[in-house]
């Protein structure tokens, strides 16, 4: 029989559709996203108390009294300059993101599309280092880094992030994949590699770009170990330092943490809420091909 | 027609082979090309990535504390003092019971909320999107909540609450080794920041199998359930479960962030690279012992890949997607 559901049903779901199964399923589903959306309430929660309720004898799911307050209060705090963490990691992730895509998207076309007699040795020299994890390398690359005097610089945060090997590899994938036709048709019209790539298959790549361009983001924002043994001196602490570093003080402020970790996870949030068609077909396609 | 660079690199030979000019043209036009789209690249990943390795291989033949132009050539002696050292040693153990954990941990949980959210007709975007949520969640920023609210070794701490509603005692979750409860602050952790990453690679794996083959299943006379999921969903989705394990074994060797920042001053459930960290970055500042780590290290999970290459078909999973 020919299928009349939308294709993403599977015929098991329609055989088993009884009212009872249903309900079981939702119950289960719904048990299991409480319990994934639970550690997100307890920032917001935590963020907005006072913390003598916070560390209370008696566990209060609401605040009885929500502290707008707190809001500003990460930006007051002496300790540490969250706002300036803040401000580097936006560069940072901005600036990492851009580079990335502009370097290893030429990259991967290159080696996808463009005939040259030792393109293989090329990319079986890229593929070799996606054997040594970056986080491996950290050791060596903070000797180089710091012998060219970048630590505690952007130049150090920012530029020996720019050269991934995995994420040349996803857009070479990709570019194999690109139809072909448009581009020879654009080389006939007498454009050049350089004019094709930008006129003909970037601007036909877009829904690609912007998913690499989510999750390459999303990793720079997060990214806590490099910025960590780059970001000696306070002023170059990312929002990622900053936080760890609240749990090494001498004194716990609960609600001044709990809203600094708020603060930092929610332009990630606005990310996923307006990016996820993008990050949910980049997470496909990278796994895919991992 | 032909550019400046391609009529100088065809210029040795100008006057014979009329119909050859063209072509080598072409073909100096593409190899110039081909170093224009890959040559910053290439430049780039020379520098960052093969330097350091070279570097660090260098590095690991000398005793370079302090320095990282060490003079005083000390062969393996590095090495032996690596794979000697308890604290190394045991965090390859660490490593060992982490992964034999949160591999099968999060391929099971991962695989079952794909097959749930995948059945669902109503709502599925927006499930799909709270199990996705946590990969927003930075480990810094879990390992907060896990360690100052959930399992927080006092008595407001939402484990130790919910505990003493049955009237269970306090548990030090992180403060002591014996018993190792703190496997189970940190797996869950984990856990809950990269299950919905993984789910999505399952989706869309599940989406991908024809459904077909569930029509033939059900002629045939397999019964709804566990049977299909056993002789058609399972096969189905092997080439995204290898993919998907060496992922999980690739970032568990990886594991940084969530342990350093909740376990930092403990002695005990250290991963290597927390291990390498205070190594060379820390106090000592020995670059040559913390490069002969990362040799070892580096070389450990070539071995670990390849083998659970072999093991599982890595060839077939890049062949069939």
């Amino acid at each position: 029989m020919t299928t009349t559901t939308p294709p993403v049903d599977s015929p098991r779901r329609v055989k088993r559709g009884s009212g009872i199964g249903n309900a079981g399923l939702y119950i289960a589903v719904g048990i299991a996203a409480l319990l994934f959306l639970l550690p997100f309430y307890l920032i917001v929660r935590n963020s907005l108390m006072q913390d003598p309720e916070i560390t209370g004898e008696n566990w209060k799911w609401f605040p009885s009294h929500i502290q707008w307050s707190n809001i500003t209060e990460p930006f007051h705090d002496v300790t540490v300059d969250f706002g300036r963490s803040l401000v580097n990691s936006a560069i940072v992730a901005v600036l990492t993101t851009v580079g990335t895509l502009l370097v290893c998207s030429l990259a991967g076309y290159g080696l996808a599309r463009i005939p040259y007699r030792h393109a293989n040795k090329v990319f079986y020299a890229v593929l070799a280092t996606l054997m040594v994890p970056t986080a491996v390398t950290f050791v060596p690359s903070f000797v180089l880094v710091s012998s060219l005097g970048w630590v505690d610089s952007y130049r150090g945060l920012i530029i020996p992030g720019l050269f991934s090997g995995f994420t040349c590899f996803l857009f070479r994938q990709y570019f194999l994949g690109f139809p072909k036709e448009l581009e020879e048709a654009a080389r006939v019209d007498g454009l050049s590699y350089w004019g094709a790539y930008w006129r003909i298959v970037v601007p036909n790549s877009l829904n690609f770009f912007a998913a690499m361009a989510t999750i390459t983001f999303i990793s720079g924002w997060n990214s806590f170990l490099w910025p960590l043994v780059i970001g000696q001196d306070p002023s170059a602490w990312t929002v990622q330092v900053a936080l760890s570093s609240y749990m090494t003080n001498q004194t716990v402020n609960y609600h001044l943490i709990f809203m600094a970790t708020a603060i930092s996870i929610l332009p990630l949030v606005f990310v996923f809420l307006f990016l996820q068609r993008w990050l949910v077909q980049g997470v496909a396609q990278t796994g895919i091909k991992g | 027609m032909s550019t400046t660079t391609a009529r100088d690199l065809a210029s040795p030979a100008p006057t014979k082979a009329s119909k050859a000019r063209p072509r080598r043209g072409l073909r100096a036009n593409a190899t110039l090309n081909f170093w224009l789209f890959t040559g910053p690249f290439l430049i780039g990943l020379v520098i960052f990535v093969f330097v350091p390795i070279g570097w660090s291989l260098w590095l690991s033949f000398f005793d370079a504390r302090f320095t990282v132009t060490p003079s005083n050539f000390i062969g393996f002696d590095n090495y032996k003092t690596v794979l000697t050292d308890p604290n190394f040693t045991g965090s390859l153990v660490t490593f060992t019971v982490f992964a034999a954990f949160i591999v099968p941990l999060t391929w099971g949980l991962s695989l079952s909320l794909a097959l749930l959210v995948h059945r669902l007709t109503y709502l599925r975007a927006f499930f799909r999107s709270v199990f996705f949520l946590p990969t927003a969640c930075s480990y810094v920023a879990a390992s907060l909540i896990w360690k100052m609210s959930i399992f927080n070794g006092v008595r407001f701490g939402l484990a130790n609450t919910v505990l003493g509603w049955f009237g269970v005692d306090q548990v030090a979750w992180l403060a002591n080794p014996t018993p190792p409860w703190y496997w189970l602050v940190i797996v869950t952790l984990r856990l809950w920041l990269q299950a919905g990453f993984y789910m999505i690679l399952f989706l869309a794996a599940l989406q991908n199998i024809p459904s077909e083959l569930y029509e033939a299943a059900a002629i045939d006379g397999a019964k709804p359930g566990w049977q299909t999921f056993r002789y058609i969903t399972l096969p189905q989705l092997r080439a995204t479960s290898t993919a998907v394990i060496l992922l999980l074994l690739v970032a568990a060797y990886q594991a940084f962030d969530e342990f350093f920042n909740l376990m930092g001053r403990a002695t005990w459930g250290q991963p290597p690279l927390v291990i390498l960290y205070k190594t060379a970055i820390g106090v000592n500042q020995d670059y040559g012992q913390g490069s002969a780590g990362a040799v070892v290290l580096t070389l450990l999970i070539c071995v670990v890949t390849l083998f659970q290459g072999k093991i599982m078909g890595f060839g077939r999973g890049e062949e069939s997607k």
